[in-house]
């Protein structure tokens, strides 16, 4: 009975095994329900719906780890698409706005990184402030107008695949990144040094950690991450608002979450994250072909971050007044 | 020690002074430079409707305060209140001709119910403030959507008594005013002359040393996401009431106005400390910004990123201070024990 109880309570720290569980789950419902799901081509093209958020969760994955979190992507998505959108109006080569876009990015993420530590401020405030201001700032530069006529080459970028192969050229980027964030989280000691971030940033303090030079790196990464899916998002939708990738945020944090990262930092890893990212996309292009509408999934995806944390606790907590019954 | 810490204790009240003196300060020059680029500012009329504006937004903050101050954050105010609004905009628009106090009483309720969501979340389920109310954020909005398909409530589907709630006066005060005025005397004495209220206090200031003196901190943390969801309802039914409609989209981004009033008015992010004259004063100064952009005809796209700079620069100026105060309270010490060694910053009680 014991040893079948603590089967189960490994099986629940293997989080990993647990998505890989769902994922299979929701290939099983989906390709009941429609016919259309398990096409090739289809999945394949259902993963632009998510890589560019699966972009910006690969650096939040390291943020959320070192202890922080950062609310402001979306918004400072928009805010270097609008630059590079207005950069590219004003006469300014195609690849030069690309290259404006991502330094906007960085800096934005660089003045979290500064405020928060050179103040010591908590990372939910400031990115909050940050997430209403760079919001705000695309607003100012657009107005209520959308740019749109960007170069045909630009589209290639979002919109192509790769090679003859139905496999789209965000989906190579994101397999690319995802080994590289992989590879430095889990085997560089920069990764280490961010995840006894997590669990104790005043003993990394007292240990010699360059605590906030650290936290400065992740944060401009932050910001660079998301300005580079807003490239790829410019690219793939071929215009640009300032309102788009409104929510997106919370769609990162969920997926980051559901990955099995501790939201008050210190545990996780990347490929629980980069599974999180597949069943939850998957799980939503299932919901479409069945014609769900836009907003029954935020309410969906909402649930899912709060479930995503309550249940592996309620279940440890069941496990463990189950083990102490048998005692 | 005794002596340190009363000076400590005189230092901190005077920290929350000079904020509250310093928003005022702001906020005055704000009026002044304003008024000198368009006289028409400075009128009663105008002030009447800075006053509008800011009560519904005054109510709401004293909620995020208490959530605040406690240590959690309440990203969902702005889409509880627009579901508690369209459900009780719904109501009208299927005929159901209730009166305006019953309706106030319905969203209350609707926004108790959504705010205990979050409590129980919260405090039961230990689900971290900023991760259950992101959730619940985008799961009202997306019930807003549902319950009205996509639709308005229109000011014709409302009855005109209904409308008038907002809009009507008692002996020359507008009823808006008098509410938030109630809720705003009402909270001041909860917060500073009650049990639960100094309990609020003790529980975002150190919630474990609160729990060994006895306070039930999971009932405070359940109690503060529930009273402001009681208090976002309530707004909801006067905001579709003043703008006579029910918009699923209503309120986007009203989660970080009250965020921003809370954190002007001087409240610690950090938990613990900030008082509801300071939420006042807050709640007033963005009120002022964002009347003075209309006035002097600055594009309405400059308020969100205004609100954010504000936000950022409070918390910088309200860090930087505290520096001070507590450099000073160091040096004191310092002479006192007869070494010069700097005290950490974070020590901050």
């Amino acid at each position: 009975m014991i040893t079948a109880r603590s089967l189960f309570r490994r099986f629940l720290r293997q989080w990993e095994w647990t998505l890989v569980l769902l994922l299979v789950l929701v290939f099983a419902i989906n390709s009941r329900l429609s016919p259309h799901f398990l096409d090739l081509r289809n999945l394949l093209d259902s993963t632009l719906h998510f890589t560019e958020k699966g972009i910006i969760a690969l650096s939040m994955t390291l943020v959320v780890i070192s202890g922080n979190i950062d609310l402001s992507v979306a918004s400072t998505m928009a805010m270097s698409a609008a630059v590079m959108g207005v950069a590219y109006r004003g006469g300014v080569a195609m690849w030069l706005a690309v290259l404006l876009c991502l330094a906007t990015g960085m800096c934005g993420g660089l003045f979290n990184g500064l405020v928060i530590t050179r103040f010591k401020l908590p990372a939910i405030v400031v990115t909050l402030g940050s997430y209403s201001l760079f919001r705000g700032i695309a607003y100012v530069l657009l107005g209520n107008k959308a740019i749109t006529g960007y170069p045909y080459q630009f589209a290639e970028l979002g919109q192509g695949y790769l090679g003859q192969t139905p496999v789209p050229n965000q989906l190579v980027i994101f397999a690319v990144l995802a080994v590289v964030f992989g590879m430095l989280l889990h085997r560089t000691t920069f990764g280490r040094f961010i995840y006894a971030m997590g669990n104790n940033e005043a003993t990394c303090r007292y240990s010699g950690v360059p605590v906030d030079r650290i936290k400065l790196i992740l944060f401009t990464l932050s910001g660079l991450m998301s300005s580079f899916a807003a490239v790829l998002l410019t690219s793939r939708i071929y215009s640009t608002r300032p309102n788009i990738a409104q929510g997106f945020e919370l769609e990162v944090v969920t997926a980051v979450v559901l990955g099995g990262v501790t939201i008050t930092g210190g545990s996780g890893n990347m490929l629980g994250v980069v599974l999180s990212l597949f069943l939850i996309g998957f799980a939503r292009f299932g919901m479409s072909l069945l014609n769900i509408p836009g907003q029954v999934m935020t309410v969906v995806i909402g649930a899912l971050l709060i479930v995503a944390i309550l249940l592996p606790r309620m279940l440890s907590q069941i496990a463990d007044r189950a083990e102490g019954q048998s005692v | 020690m005794v002596h340190a810490s009363t000076r400590q204790r005189r230092a901190l009240a005077l920290l929350s002074r000079i904020r509250e003196l310093g928003i005022i300060g702001f906020g005055l020059l704000l009026v002044v430079a304003v008024t000198m680029h368009s006289p028409r500012f400075l009128s009663f009329d105008n002030f009447s409707e800075i006053a509008l504006d800011v009560a519904i937004l005054l109510i709401v903050a004293v909620g995020q305060m208490m959530v605040v101050i406690t240590g959690g954050i309440d990203l969902s105010v702005g889409s509880g209140l627009a579901l508690s609004g369209m459900i009780v905009g719904m109501t009208y628009k299927h005929g159901a001709a209730i009166h305006p106090i019953i309706a106030l009483l319905m969203g209350a309720l609707i926004g108790l119910i959504l705010g205990s969501v979050n409590g129980v979340l919260v405090s039961k389920g230990k689900v971290p403030p900023i991760i259950t109310t992101l959730g619940t954020m985008s799961m009202y909005r997306g019930m807003t959507f549902i319950v009205s398909r996509g639709a308005w409530v229109n000011a014709h589907e409302m009855p005109a008594s209904f409308i008038g709630l907002a809009r009507g006066a008692v002996l020359g005060v507008p009823n808006l005013i008098l509410i938030a005025a109630l809720v705003f005397v009402g909270f001041w004495f909860f917060m500073s002359h009650s049990k639960p209220g100094r309990e609020i206090y003790a529980v975002g200031g150190n919630s474990e040393a609160a729990r060994l003196a006895g306070i039930n901190v999971d009932r405070i943390k359940f109690m503060v996401y529930a009273v402001t969801g009681l208090l976002y309802g309530m707004s909801a039914v006067l905001w579709v009431s003043r703008y006579a409609s029910a918009q699923s989209d209503s309120a986007s981004g009203f989660e970080l106005s009250t965020v921003a009033a809370v954190v002007i008015g001087g409240v610690s992010t950090f938990g613990g400390t900030g008082r509801i004259t300071g939420v006042l004063f807050g709640a007033l100064l963005l009120g002022i910004i964002e009347n003075a952009l209309n006035v002097m005809q600055i594009s309405p796209f400059w308020k969100l990123g205004i609100e954010g700079l504000v936000i950022i620069l409070a918390v910088v100026l309200d860090e930087l201070i505290a520096r001070s105060v507590q450099q000073s309270i160091a040096r004191v010490r310092g002479a006192e024990r007869g070494d010069h060694r700097e005290i950490s910053i974070q020590a901050l009680p």
